[in-house]
């Protein structure tokens, strides 16, 4: 059975929760939001990633209601947020350091939120039992913070922001402090439960893995302003910008003069006495214009022969091996000095691996194999 | 060997600045007053040998607990003690509380200043400290020529000799006891726990109530003991700012030792005294136990 693909921000007639207008945020004169427009749709699961300073905290906070914005407009669901107290608004926020309230145990504090709303007892019992269940903390209601793992204080405070069954949900680095392989395994977990309450998630983090796994879209940030909204696929195959193609995984820039060869192809002269790189794309440059092709490792294959009918290859001596295991990435230095990182499954083991430092090997790519970016 | 010199140091400690002077004190309860030195009987000869120290013994008795009982000032200075040292206490805490939660939420950089504020007053004798309040609080002081001036009043109030210069003097006394523990559990208050409660729907003071209250409870347990505790046994204060009308223990205490001469009574009060103070000096004990668990 096929899926009806989600994507509202496709839809014109879709009617966003959240509305960015204009939104400036100005810490003395320090700029946090660099007048930033940006909707974000019910049933989303939204990540906004960037580096420390980028304004990502700045913009999950004025959605909670701890920070107002200086210019512009938050709208939630339609109504203006400016000057409505954290407490009256339909958000729930789980905090990076899971501020579980010390005092009380985990049962009381997945209930806390409950209270303040005047929830008859039985009704009550029943969400905590409830989110208990959906959390698997059933066992350690009694419990105190302190008496559990991290993951389960991680899922406490999960539960209990989710108990109130807020509009919108913000995860401020949900799972940073946790290690490698529980952060994995809650990540699925995360998308499991936004799938379930059909909540509309907007996660800020840092770890740009962890927002290409959960999120519907994702949302480069850098100094304050959005450069790039797309779902992770298309942030990671087009991104519109060096920035945004360097910050998400690993990537290789090469610079060079555009030169127009039909409709979308282009030549990008990127060495003197070198045949330059050929590339498809649909952007517009001009001629002699500044740009830049942006390729994944993965995109690039190493041969020991120079591969036949391959639309870009180049000669390079092997500088670096890094063996990760299921791949290996090669460091290859091409003419003019540029290290180009390719990278091979390893598909055999390793005593049978076909190439070596300083071996002279071949990179290839496609047409299409990388993108040209113009800034 | 050397772990059992280490241990027994502070029993060492214990037994010859407590336990020691305690039996001392203990045994003049015991004993009969006269006119000797020092003026009470019996003192241990130990030159008639064993026939001396059973002498000794059998002259011992409970007759002085037994007068506390009967005479009704005793009692009622206990009880008037319990009574002063709760209300300052209460005092202490209702001052000492907003004083610690602003030093808390101060910035960083003026803390160590408000720190050096609360400690500041220490560096003067608590005695000088104690009879300029005399010069504030007395009908001529510059409490009452200040209200005069602004016309707040017509007449000189009545302050100094009365229970009320007497809660004033111990709330000022004691209050960076208070101030200081409660400041040290509000200084390590996460703040995004008072952030998660407003977004849990608390507002400031509901937040402030369910979330900050708490969370300083150990610090208001021990500065309420830190200044309960001693406001018991005071002397100083209601015999300089009390007058006579103020019955204070401590008061009783020095009375029946200077001016009586009545050593044996005034060490059956003290034995009493030190009773009573065991009492919260054991629930505080096991308060910093509690804590101290629960950090681990």
């Amino acid at each position: 059975m096929a899926q009806t693909v989600f994507a509202p921000w496709n839809d014109p007639q879709a009617k966003p929760l959240i509305q960015f207008k204009n939104v400036t945020k100005r810490f003395g004169d320090f700029t946090a939001i660099d007048n930033l427009s940006q909707d974000i749709y019910e049933r989303e699961f939204f990540a906004l990633l960037g580096p420390s300073g980028c304004g990502k905290t700045t913009m999950m906070r004025m959605l909670a209601g701890f920070e107002n914005p200086t210019e512009g407009q938050i709208l939630i669901a339609g109504q203006d947020m400016a000057g409505v107290p954290p407490n009256e608004r339909a958000v729930n926020m789980m905090f990076q350091s899971y501020a579980l309230f010390p005092h009380l145990t985990v049962w009381d504090n997945i209930a806390f939120g409950l209270k303040r709303m005047n929830m008859p007892k039985d009704q009550l019992n029943a969400r905590v039992e409830d989110m208990l269940r959906l959390t698997r903390l059933t066992k350690f209601a009694k419990r105190k913070p302190h008496q559990i793992s991290g993951g389960q204080r991680q899922r406490v405070a999960l539960a209990r922001s989710l108990a109130r069954a807020p509009k919108l949900l913000l995860l401020d680095e949900p799972l940073g402090a946790l290690d490698k392989k529980l952060r994995e395994e809650t990540q699925f977990e995360l998308m499991d439960i936004q799938e379930k309450t059909g909540t509309t998630f907007v996660i800020v983090t840092h770890d740009q893995e962890e927002a290409m796994t959960v999120a519907s879209r994702v949302a480069v940030m850098d100094e304050g302003r959005i450069m790039q909204v797309a779902t992770p696929a298309n942030i990671y195959e087009e991104p519109n910008s060096v920035y945004v193609a360097d910050f998400i995984g690993d990537v290789n820039i090469i610079q060079g003069k555009a030169h127009k060869t039909s409709a979308d192809g282009y030549d990008i002269a990127w060495a003197e006495g070198h045949e330059p790189f050929h590339a498809k794309t649909s952007i517009q440059l001009d001629e002699g214009q500044n740009a830049f092709i942006a390729i994944r490792p993965e995109k690039i294959s190493v041969s020991p022969d120079k591969p036949e009918g391959a639309v870009n290859a180049i000669k390079g001596q092997i500088v670096d091996i890094a063996y990760l295991g299921n791949v290996s990435t090669y460091h290859v230095r091409i003419p003019g000095g540029l290290v180009i990182k390719a990278q091979a499954a390893n598909t055999r083991r390793l005593s049978r691996r076909a190439f070596t430092w300083e071996d002279e090997v071949w990179l290839s790519w496609t047409l299409t194999g990388g993108s040209v970016l113009s800034e | 060997m050397r772990r059992l010199f280490l241990i027994s140091v502070p029993y060492v400690w214990l037994l010859a600045l407590f336990l020691v002077p305690f039996l001392i004190v203990l045994k003049i309860a015991l004993s009969d007053t006269a006119l000797a030195i020092p003026p009470y009987i019996p003192t241990l000869d130990l030159s008639d040998g064993w026939e001396g120290i059973k002498a000794f013994f059998a002259e011992l008795d409970f007759e002085n607990f037994v007068f506390l009982t009967e005479d009704s000032l005793y009692w009622k200075s206990y009880l008037s003690s319990l009574q002063i040292a709760a209300i300052s206490t209460l005092l202490t805490l209702l001052v000492g509380y907003p004083v610690a939660y602003g030093m808390a939420m101060a910035p960083d950089e003026w803390r160590p200043t408000l720190m050096m504020l609360v400690i500041l007053p220490f560096w003067t004798s608590f005695l000088i400290r104690v009879y300029s309040w005399m010069g504030i609080l007395s009908q001529e002081g510059f409490l009452n020529q200040f209200l005069l001036w602004t016309g707040l009043i017509s007449e000189p109030l009545m302050i100094l000799n009365t229970k009320t210069a007497v809660y004033i003097g111990i709330v000022y006394t004691y209050l960076p006891f208070m101030i200081l523990p409660i400041y040290a559990a509000l200084e390590k208050l996460d703040g995004s726990l008072l952030e998660a409660a407003e977004d849990l729907g608390c507002s400031r003071l509901k937040a402030f109530w369910l979330v900050t209250i708490p969370l300083s409870k150990s610090g208001i347990i021990a500065g309420s003991f830190l200044v309960f505790i001693p406001a018991l046994g005071e002397f100083v204060i209601p015999s300089l700012l009390g007058g006579s009308g103020t019955l204070m223990i401590g008061k009783v205490l020095w009375e029946e030792f200077f001016s009586n001469r009545d050593w044996p009574v005034a060490s059956a009060v003290a034995v009493v005294l030190l009773l009573l103070l065991i009492i919260p000096i054991i629930l505080f004990q096991r308060n910093e136990q509690k804590e101290r668990e629960k950090d681990q």
